[in-house]
């Protein structure tokens, strides 16, 4: 029997506490502050190293546009002094070393969380506005990283991003440019967070690029940003023309092939386009000449050497 | 391709860009860029205005007057940022899009509903002068340079240096650059443009090989703060606001396109081979417009390299 003094204030006790999580979580799915820690099990080879070999377009809606300046990319333009430090832009960054450090921004006021901060990738720190503040306008500058806002979608915080500087979608110069845009989810499953990157550029691609990129939980990460003011100082290691812009010339691309021949793609897969994203492209595929992968051939070799017993004799 | 479309209209669904202001239809914007420089930018052309802190010393400078429709409002502009008088003028290109106000400032003070006003002068590369003062020029002398230099022309100017440098034959063969070197900002013109292929005026003086060298002289003026970002912030004739970075991505692309056409011109290919091969296509998205689409671009190239 709780005496009638006790009720009321026990009633708005009770009313409080039920309230506070809703309120403290208004709007908002969970949240990401914390370290985590990437995972590479997609696309691994792409993401790390080697990295994309030239002429390897699958899987890009690329249009021949794009694909006319991928094929007369050349790999030395990292060389030159003004490129030398620039860094992966807002759509491919979260795809490379990615050791995650998520914090928040919060009104001083109100403890309200107004902004993310993403840090962690080549791009440097990059901030997600949560406070529902309009994209800068067209005479605004653009950064690698854009100008993000999000929202919270139930349990999915969706990201808009706008305002990217010129840059690449994969690193073998298929390029998008200034007028690309980003639209990002991430999700939560347990301790891994997936992110999806729907990347639309008027001018190179045909149909939004979607990719996906997950990280794991890890609060034990030693975190070491990698970019950073003063992290990179170009510096003229080769002599070069003043001016000097490396660049193929139109059909002059001597190792466009290679790709084909190396992994074994019929050389028309491996230009990519919008149709090789889907699965009903392996119909097609198999009305093609599928050339010999000399890649396997070499990696049986080595393995081959690997198993044979060694001259010598001695015991391994 | 329908979920493309589903993707497409749920990205645009969600983004508000900031509103832009209105005047005479065209949309327009005061940016402050840094240290004492603002940028007048509108979707007609990009003024900077450099202001003092010294109330009664300094005074008000202006790269470019822009075009006379907006010149109302951009006076207005001005006088918000500073009620000093507007002292210096310097024009980049002699396109009467950067000299539209030129006149109004340059009359007595009492039609200009200006505070006190000693001399104005207007510098300009001598070549704009002598475009100016042409018979049949169509340019009021109210409205030509003042003082006219023809390398470069430094002074301070509100508590900077200010380096006026000649890019001899880019554009046309009056352009020229401005460098504020307190404030790391520079004043690019119409050599530099986001909004298009610059327009190579051969039949004024511009050349393909003069812009690039234009191009490679303002990346040698840049310095990024970090990471290819910030630091020499970059005012382009047209267009949104810039680093080095953005000058770089501008300048490969020129440079590509023109040994392109130089490497068919070498083989003997005439400018009707030259187009049928379409060799700024990949760029063409971007950069070609109604007004000066990819074909003009990579003629007036063609016809630059021709002549050397």
């Amino acid at each position: 029997m709780i005496h009638a003094a006790f009720r009321v204030p026990l009633l708005l006790a009770i009313l409080a506490l039920a309230g506070a999580p809703a309120f403290a979580q208004r709007g908002m799915g969970f949240n990401p502050s914390g370290m985590w820690t990437a995972m590479y099990h997609e696309d691994e080879l792409e993401r790390t190293d080697p990295g994309a070999p030239v002429g390897d377009y699958l899987g890009i809606p690329i249009n021949d546009d794009a694909r006319l300046r991928a094929d007369t990319w050349d790999g030395d333009l990292v060389s030159v002094l003004q490129h030398q430090c620039i860094p992966h832009a807002a759509p491919y960054a979260m795809r490379g070393p990615t050791g995650l450090k998520i914090t928040t921004v919060n009104d001083p006021a109100s403890g309200q969380i107004i902004a993310f901060i993403i840090d962690g990738s080549y791009t440097g720190p990059r901030t997600i506005w949560m406070d529902g503040r309009a994209h800068p306008s067209q005479f605004a500058p653009h950064t690698w990283a854009g100008f993000s806002t999000g929202v919270w979608e139930g349990d999915t915080l969706r990201i808009e991003t706008t305002h990217i500087k010129a840059g690449y979608l994969r690193r073998n110069g298929i390029a998008f440019t200034d007028q690309a845009t980003l639209t990002e989810f991430f999700d939560l499953h347990d301790k891994y967070l997936t992110l999806t990157t729907i990347t639309e550029d008027p001018n190179y691609l045909t149909e939004p690029l979607v990719r996906t990129e997950s990280w794991v939980w890890n609060p034990y990460q030693v975190f070491t940003p990698i970019a950073g003011y003063g992290s990179c100082l170009p510096v003229p290691e080769i002599p070069r023309p003043y001016g000097w812009v490396p660049h193929h010339l139109p059909g002059t691309n001597t190792v466009l092939q290679e790709f084909s021949s190396e992994y074994g793609v019929p050389f028309e897969a491996s230009r990519g386009g919008a149709e090789t994203m889907y699965p009903e492209y392996r119909k097609k595929l198999k009305q093609m000449v599928i050339p010999h992968a000399k890649v396997f051939e070499v990696q049986f070799e080595q393995e081959h050497q690997k198993k044979a017993p060694d001259s010598s004799g001695a015991k391994q | 391709m329908k979920i493309a479309c589903l993707f497409a209209a749920l990205a645009a669904s969600l983004v508000s860009a900031q509103e832009l202001q209105q005047a005479a239809g065209v949309p327009y914007e005061v940016r402050h860029v840094q240290g004492n420089v603002y940028m007048f930018a509108s979707t007609l052309g990009n003024i900077a205005i450099q202001v003092g802190k010294d109330p009664g010393h300094d005074g008000v400078l202006l790269v470019d007057t822009g075009p006379a429709r907006l010149r109302n409002t951009i006076l207005g502009e001005i006088r918000k940022l500073s009620s000093e008088p507007v002292r210096f003028m310097i024009v980049t290109s002699p396109d009467a899009d950067h000299n539209g106000a030129n006149e109004v400032l340059l009359k007595p003070a009492s039609s200009r509903n200006f505070q006190t006003q000693s001399d104005i002068a207007l510098f300009a590369q001598d070549n704009i002068l002598q475009r100016f003062s042409r018979a049949g020029s169509g340019v009021p002398s109210d409205a030509w340079p003042t003082l006219t230099f023809l390398d470069e022309k430094s002074f301070a100017f509100n508590g900077e240096a200010i380096q006026i440098i000649a890019e001899k034959n880019a554009h046309t063969d009056g352009d020229s650059i401005v460098l504020f070197r307190g404030s790391n900002v520079i004043a690019a013109g119409d050599i530099f443009l986001t909004t298009g292929y610059p327009v190579i005026d051969v039949q004024r003086g511009g050349s393909i090989e003069g812009e690039v060298k234009a191009l490679n002289h303002i990346l040698d003026l840049t310095v990024p703060r970090s990471m290819q970002e910030g630091g020499t912030m970059v005012i382009p004739g047209h267009g949104r606001l810039c680093d080095e970075a953005d000058v770089t991505d501008y300048r490969d692309m020129l440079t590509i396109i023109r040994d392109r056409v130089q490497d068919m011109l070498r083989k003997g290919k005439t400018l009707e081979e030259v187009q049928a091969a379409r060799l700024s296509r990949d760029y063409d998205r971007r950069y070609s417009t109604s007004s000066w689409s990819g074909d003009m671009f990579v003629e007036a190239v063609y016809r630059s390299l021709k002549s050397k």
